[in-house]
């Protein structure tokens, strides 16, 4: 049986009335580690945003499973490099949801953003100005932060822009760890080589879901290449979505004749072109 | 005239010597630290924004009490927080940002503010309002700016945290907690307290100037919040004591000799802090392979 980390119902993100993500229906499981690929524009981001509650449902909506802690590493992040804090005080905001505004840290939440330290490389930085850090740098002491957070959900965005080598090997064992601690993982990416070998998952999004499951049946050549050529632009004579009753009911009557009960890590296809409802189906994936 | 008697005596013979340097030591006290926290969070000219916000409350409360200290502050509070709410909301709810909400609101002030002054009044009133009389400070007067003082300090030491979160990463503070709006109310409040407690002392203008300065020249030595603050702290304290001993003994107006005094040390920091003018320009003798 899947226990759900995270459901969306019908849920619809976008900005100005335009959809950016449209209609997504499914369930993340506790556990899972889940890629989400797309070209740009496709509403990887958006989504992320989307679950962290950064920006509010144009439709539906997305549940948290009750406690769910989440971090979120966004991809262009709003850290003021002028600001006069150090390595360490930026890790240790990690320690937020532990401490609160007014709790004291104790040795073993320094222990704990020393541990983040080493675990991402930045051992010894602990008092380097953040302005005095490469962007690769900088990207590991968010790790870190994320490490300190210690939260069943993890969102990364695009957490592997302008990384070298080394450095997206080192951080791709933490992911691991992650998984293999139970937590839930969810990370925006655009090597299809890296998602085939270490993401199990994988949401392949072009405004709507084209498939979501197992990564292998994901990333198919014909699924990869529909939504390589999806429509990025906004239209504004695009037409409105009646998708709650017209023609977003059937694929909801597929999903309700097979969807409860079992994974809906279906990738039912809702091919939501301007044009209206022409929705041709994704090759299928089904769940084992 | 010895060291005594220059420094010190002008603090020890006269009481309203002794109560414009407590006064001014004690915003020292509280409005540094918030300076440094408008200058890090990129609201430096937003202070002097609020302080012409405020002129109107003041207006209002002299146009119907007189020269009193007590209306004038309440009105001052009323105006100023109306303005920093309004701004801050504006720049929440909508596309706009902070400063042009902040512009706005702080221009239709400052116009209800001049008109009201013109209503009745001398500008002789206009200039005590503007420029305040550090020299003047009565007992109740000392009592305002001690409480002032306290509140912010105990708001700066709660609030530090989400303050120091809410200037380093923002969207970082909105993924894991709600505070960050409450936060950014809660100083401009405090903000707001400062410069009506200031204003008594050195008029709604120049409280801007201790708030500002000290923090500005402090940036220079330093590259920690902690150690800013508690230099501006200081920085201010020592523009406030010279200021009054460079008015006591030149005869000039104290209020813009503290200020001046600041800008003294601001220029100096500009230019020989360790983090300054000639530090950057200067190339090292030598440096280290990694």
């Amino acid at each position: 049986m899947s226990d759900p980390c995270l459901t969306f119902n019908n849920l619809t993100l976008g900005y100005d009335r335009h959809a950016a993500v449209h209609h997504l229906e499914g369930v993340v499981d506790k556990g899972s580690l889940t890629a989400i690929y797309g070209a740009n524009g496709s509403g990887k981001s958006t989504l992320l945003k989307g679950i962290v509650g950064l920006i509010k449902p144009m439709a539906g909506d997305c549940k948290r499973s009750p406690g769910t802690r989440i971090a979120y590493l966004p991809q262009l992040s709003e850290i003021d490099r002028a600001f006069p804090a150090r390595v360490v005080d930026i890790v240790s905001l990690g320690l937020w949801p532990r401490l609160g505004l007014l709790g004291r840290q104790t040795a073993e939440d320094r222990k704990a953003v020393a541990d983040a330290l080493v675990a991402v490389g930045l051992a010894g930085f602990e008092k380097r100005p953040l302005d005095t850090l490469s962007g690769g740098q900088m990207q590991r002491a968010l790790f870190a932060r994320v490490l300190v957070q210690n939260a069943d959900l993890i969102l990364l965005d695009e957490p592997f822009n302008a990384i070298d080598a080394r450095t997206v090997r080192d951080l791709l064992v933490i992911i691991s760890r992650w998984h293999a601690e139970g937590r839930t993982v969810m990370a925006v990416l655009h090597d299809l080589e890296l998602v085939r070998l270490h993401f199990p998952e994988t949401l392949l999004l072009a405004r709507a879901p084209v498939a979501w499951g197992q990564t292998k049946d994901v990333l198919t050549p014909a699924n990869l290449e529909y939504s390589r050529h999806f429509d990025e632009a906004w239209h504004d004579d695009a037409p409105w979505c009646e998708g709650d009753d017209a023609h977003h009911g059937s694929i909801h009557g597929h999903e309700h004749e097979h969807g409860h009960g079992h994974d809906h890590h279906d990738g039912h296809a809702h091919r939501d072109s301007k044009h209206g409802s022409a929705s041709a189906k994704a090759p299928q994936t089904e769940d084992a | 005239m010895t060291m005594f008697e220059f420094l010190i005596a002008p603090f020890t013979e006269f009481g309203f010597m002794q109560r414009a340097l407590a006064g001014s030591l004690l915003l020292s006290l509280s409005c540094c630290p918030v300076g440094v926290f408008l200058m890090l969070r990129r609201m430096s000219l937003a202070g002097d924004a609020m302080a012409h916000a405020i002129l109107p409350g003041a207006a209002a409360g002299f146009l119907l009490y007189g020269l009193e200290l007590v209306p004038m502050t309440i009105g001052g509070l009323i105006a100023g927080l109306t303005v920093a709410l309004s701004a801050g909301a504006v720049s929440r709810f909508t596309l706009q940002r902070e400063d042009a909400s902040m512009a706005a609101f702080y221009l239709i002030s400052l116009a209800a503010g001049v008109l009201l002054v013109s209503l009745r009044g001398s500008s002789v009133d206009l200039m005590h309002v503007l420029f305040g009389s550090v020299l003047a400070l009565d007992n109740s007067a000392l009592t305002l700016i001690g409480s002032i003082c306290v509140v912010t300090l105990i708001l700066l030491t709660v609030f530090w945290r989400a303050l120091v979160a809410e200037c380093l990463d923002p969207l970082f503070l909105r993924s894991v907690s709600r505070l960050g709006a409450p936060v950014h109310f809660v100083f401009l409040g405090v903000v707001v307290l400062n410069l009506v407690g200031g204003f008594q002392a050195l008029g709604t203008l120049l409280s801007v100037g201790l708030m500002m300065l000290p923090a500005a020249g402090a940036r220079f030595w330093t590259s920690r919040v902690e150690t800013m603050a508690l230099l501006s702290v200081a920085i201010g304290m020592v523009s406030c004591a010279a200021g009054l001993l460079v008015s006591y003994h030149a005869a000039l107006p104290s209020g813009p000799a503290i200020i001046f005094a600041a800008g003294a040390i601001y220029l100096f920091s500009v230019i020989f802090g360790t983090r300054g003018a000639i530090a950057a320009r200067v190339r090292p003798s030598r440096h280290r392979t990694a």
